[in-house]
């Protein structure tokens, strides 16, 4: 059993689906306990839930129709904030920037996530062997990635990447030099975090097809194309929508990569959402507009998961 | 060539002589993949060790190996940054971990009133991003509520919000619903308290998924970034993952100190993940209950 297989029942158990554990599933009769018990278990987690979620989020709303002064006290102000950040041209070209990235990430971790899975499906001990090498950027802390990528990315000639591009004759490039390339070598390091992620789930896809369907398909002479077009891809709705969804969130909330790897350089090119918020409430101290900010982005997202799970329910009904 | 083979895997891959070109492409492309994923994390491991300043000159093996980089990174605190990382990973850790099994063996195995209301706050909270609350959240770190205390600039004001976390919660208590509620009575017959099954009976039988919840658990806490830089006050309350970016920010250190630094940022995460896998195997086989 492999940490990728792991977090395969893990992501199983995210996506709502299968047991979890080993247990044979018992008389499942929970016994009633009446008083407090109950809640002297949940106490530590809802204690921590509300003062560091609930109320922040309620805080977050809050400041947001409101302009912060400290020591004067904090003046109501209405939708004045969200018109503010909305007219802002630098948010408003960082929102887009945003947007580009999460769907260049999205879509191309899933890309390199399905051959990925294609190449490395079976239980062959070498391929488990692969398999755990190709999930260790999963594994290794963002900030320690942009670290590396921002050496491996370096722009004169001789640098990293350029070298290798130089055996097959292309470049040398600037990546995050040039405020043309720094969003594709951003994104590019977005992908390559991403890619074994989508990996994983796609093998637990895989893993769930049934096999008579390919022997179906292998009898009625499909070829190896078809067999994928008209029997994989199908049977891999399902994770596939889960993917995206996460995914996609993932990349509009993408901060600590851009912070890393470029501080929203240059020249603001790879300002994404969440580091022009961060500038406004640390650099510029305008914690109402910034609060503003973070609540669009909020909505957003959430927007987005409501939007795939009806989606998904109206294609499964 | 079996056809019950070749319907194993959606490409159809075989093993068989007659195909060697395909298995010959597939340990080509698979060689690939490993190189392109890992690379990347080897070039630390040669750069940190590499008495070699020049970020023109990185490689997969070192030319000049040395332990100069970590002196000299020591030299800027990073063993304090370390420290710092570790206190919190462990703290967190803990904590979320006994949050986690203590709210799910209620929500797992009791029925209450408010049950499904507190289910769904959880799964709220799973999806709210954390980005999205972090600048209410350092003016509530800042002032907590009733309290009034302030916890910026401490540890513990990055432990507090990482202690309850939904996912964590969730899987454990999808896994506590699978044990069977006959262990449970044989205990009560037994004349057992409910600290006492709690403790004695339900944890043991956890271990799998404590396993994986620790793994997943530490690898968000050792990714947080904004939090303990909205926490710090100073820059010697960073973690080692955010000190990072100010090892290279200075003009009297070369990439080798950085490398270093993220030599050791690394290596804790690849501890964890090549660890789970035992205590996950261990898990599975001690772990079952025959029903």
């Amino acid at each position: 059993m492999t940490a990728v297989e792991t977090a395969r029942d893990v992501g199983a158990t995210a996506n709502g689906g299968g047991a979890v554990g080993p247990h044979p599933v018992g008389r499942r009769r929970e016994r009633r306990l009446t008083g407090a018990t109950p809640w002297l278990f949940l106490a530590p987690a809802l204690l921590l839930f509300v003062v560091f979620k609930y109320v922040p989020m309620a805080e977050g709303i809050r400041l947001s129709l409101f302009q912060v002064r400290p020591f004067l006290g904090d003046l109501f102000v209405g939708m004045d904030n969200y018109v503010r950040i909305l007219e802002d041209d630098r948010f408003r070209s960082a929102i887009g920037r945003t947007f580009l990235l999460a769907a260049g990430q999205t879509a191309g971790a899933m890309l390199i996530g399905f051959a990925l899975a294609l190449l490395l499906e079976g239980h062959a001990r070498s391929l488990w062997f692969v398999r755990s090498a190709v999930f260790l950027p999963v594994v290794a802390a963002t900030a320690v990635i942009g670290e590396i990528w921002r050496l491996l990315y370096y722009p004169a000639p001789e640098g990293f990447i350029n070298n290798i591009l130089s055996f097959v004759g292309l470049g040398p490039l600037t990546f995050l030099d040039s405020p043309d390339s720094a969003l594709w070598s951003v994104m590019a390091v977005g992908i390559w975090k991403g890619a074994p992620y989508d990996m994983v789930l796609i093998l637990a896809g895989l893993a769930g097809i049934d096999r008579q369907q390919y022997e179906a398909a292998e009898i009625d002479g499909a070829s190896t194309w078809q067999r994928i077009r008209y029997v994989t891809l199908p049977a891999l709705r399902p994770v596939v929508t889960i993917l995206l969804t996460l995914a996609a969130i993932r990349g509009l909330r993408t901060f600590t990569e851009v912070y890393v790897l470029t501080g929203g350089g240059p020249a603001g090119s790879t300002d994404v959402w969440m580091t022009r918020v961060f500038s406004v409430a640390f650099e510029r101290n305008e914690l109402g507009i910034a609060s503003a900010g973070s609540v669009l982005l909020f909505l957003i997202t959430f927007a987005l998961t409501v939007t795939v799970q009806l989606y998904r329910r109206r294609k499964a009904s | 060539m079996s056809v019950a083979e070749k319907c194993e895997t959606a490409l159809g891959w075989r093993s068989d002589r007659s195909s060697w070109v395909s298995r010959g492409v597939r340990v080509l492309l698979c060689v690939g993949a490993v190189l392109f994923f890992t690379g990347p994390l080897l070039t630390i491991f040669s750069g940190a060790f590499d008495d070699n300043p020049d970020p023109t000159k990185l490689s997969v093996v070192p030319d000049n190996p040395s332990l100069d980089n970590f002196r000299a990174a020591g030299e800027n605190r990073i063993w304090h940054y370390l420290g710092n990382s570790l206190i919190i990973a462990g703290g967190a850790l803990l904590l979320q971990l006994s949050v986690s099994v203590f709210a799910a063996y209620a929500l797992a195995r009791k029925k209450f009133r408010g049950q499904a209301l507190v289910l769904l706050a959880v799964l709220t909270t799973m999806m709210l991003p954390e980005e999205v609350i972090a600048i209410p959240l350092s003016l509530v770190i800042g002032d907590l509520p009733v309290l009034g205390i302030s916890l910026k600039g401490t540890l513990l004001g990055v432990i507090l919000p990482l202690g309850a976390w939904g996912f964590s919660i969730f899987v454990m208590t999808e896994f506590m619903k699978e044990i069977p509620v006959e262990i449970e009575e044989a205990a009560t017959v037994d004349g057992a308290g409910e600290l006492r099954i709690f403790a004695q009976i339900i944890l043991p039988l956890c271990k799998p998924a404590l396993g994986v919840v620790a793994v997943f658990g530490f690898n968000m806490i050792w990714e947080q970034y904004l939090l303990p830089l909205i926490v710090a006050t100073d820059p010697s309350d960073y973690t080692l993952t955010v000190a990072l970016l100010s090892l290279r920010s200075d003009d009297q250190v070369g990439p080798g100190i950085v490398l270093a630094g993220a030599l050791l940022a690394l290596v804790p995460s690849l501890l964890v993940y090549l660890s789970l896998q035992k205590s996950f195997l261990r898990g599975i086989t001690t772990g079952a209950i025959k029903g």
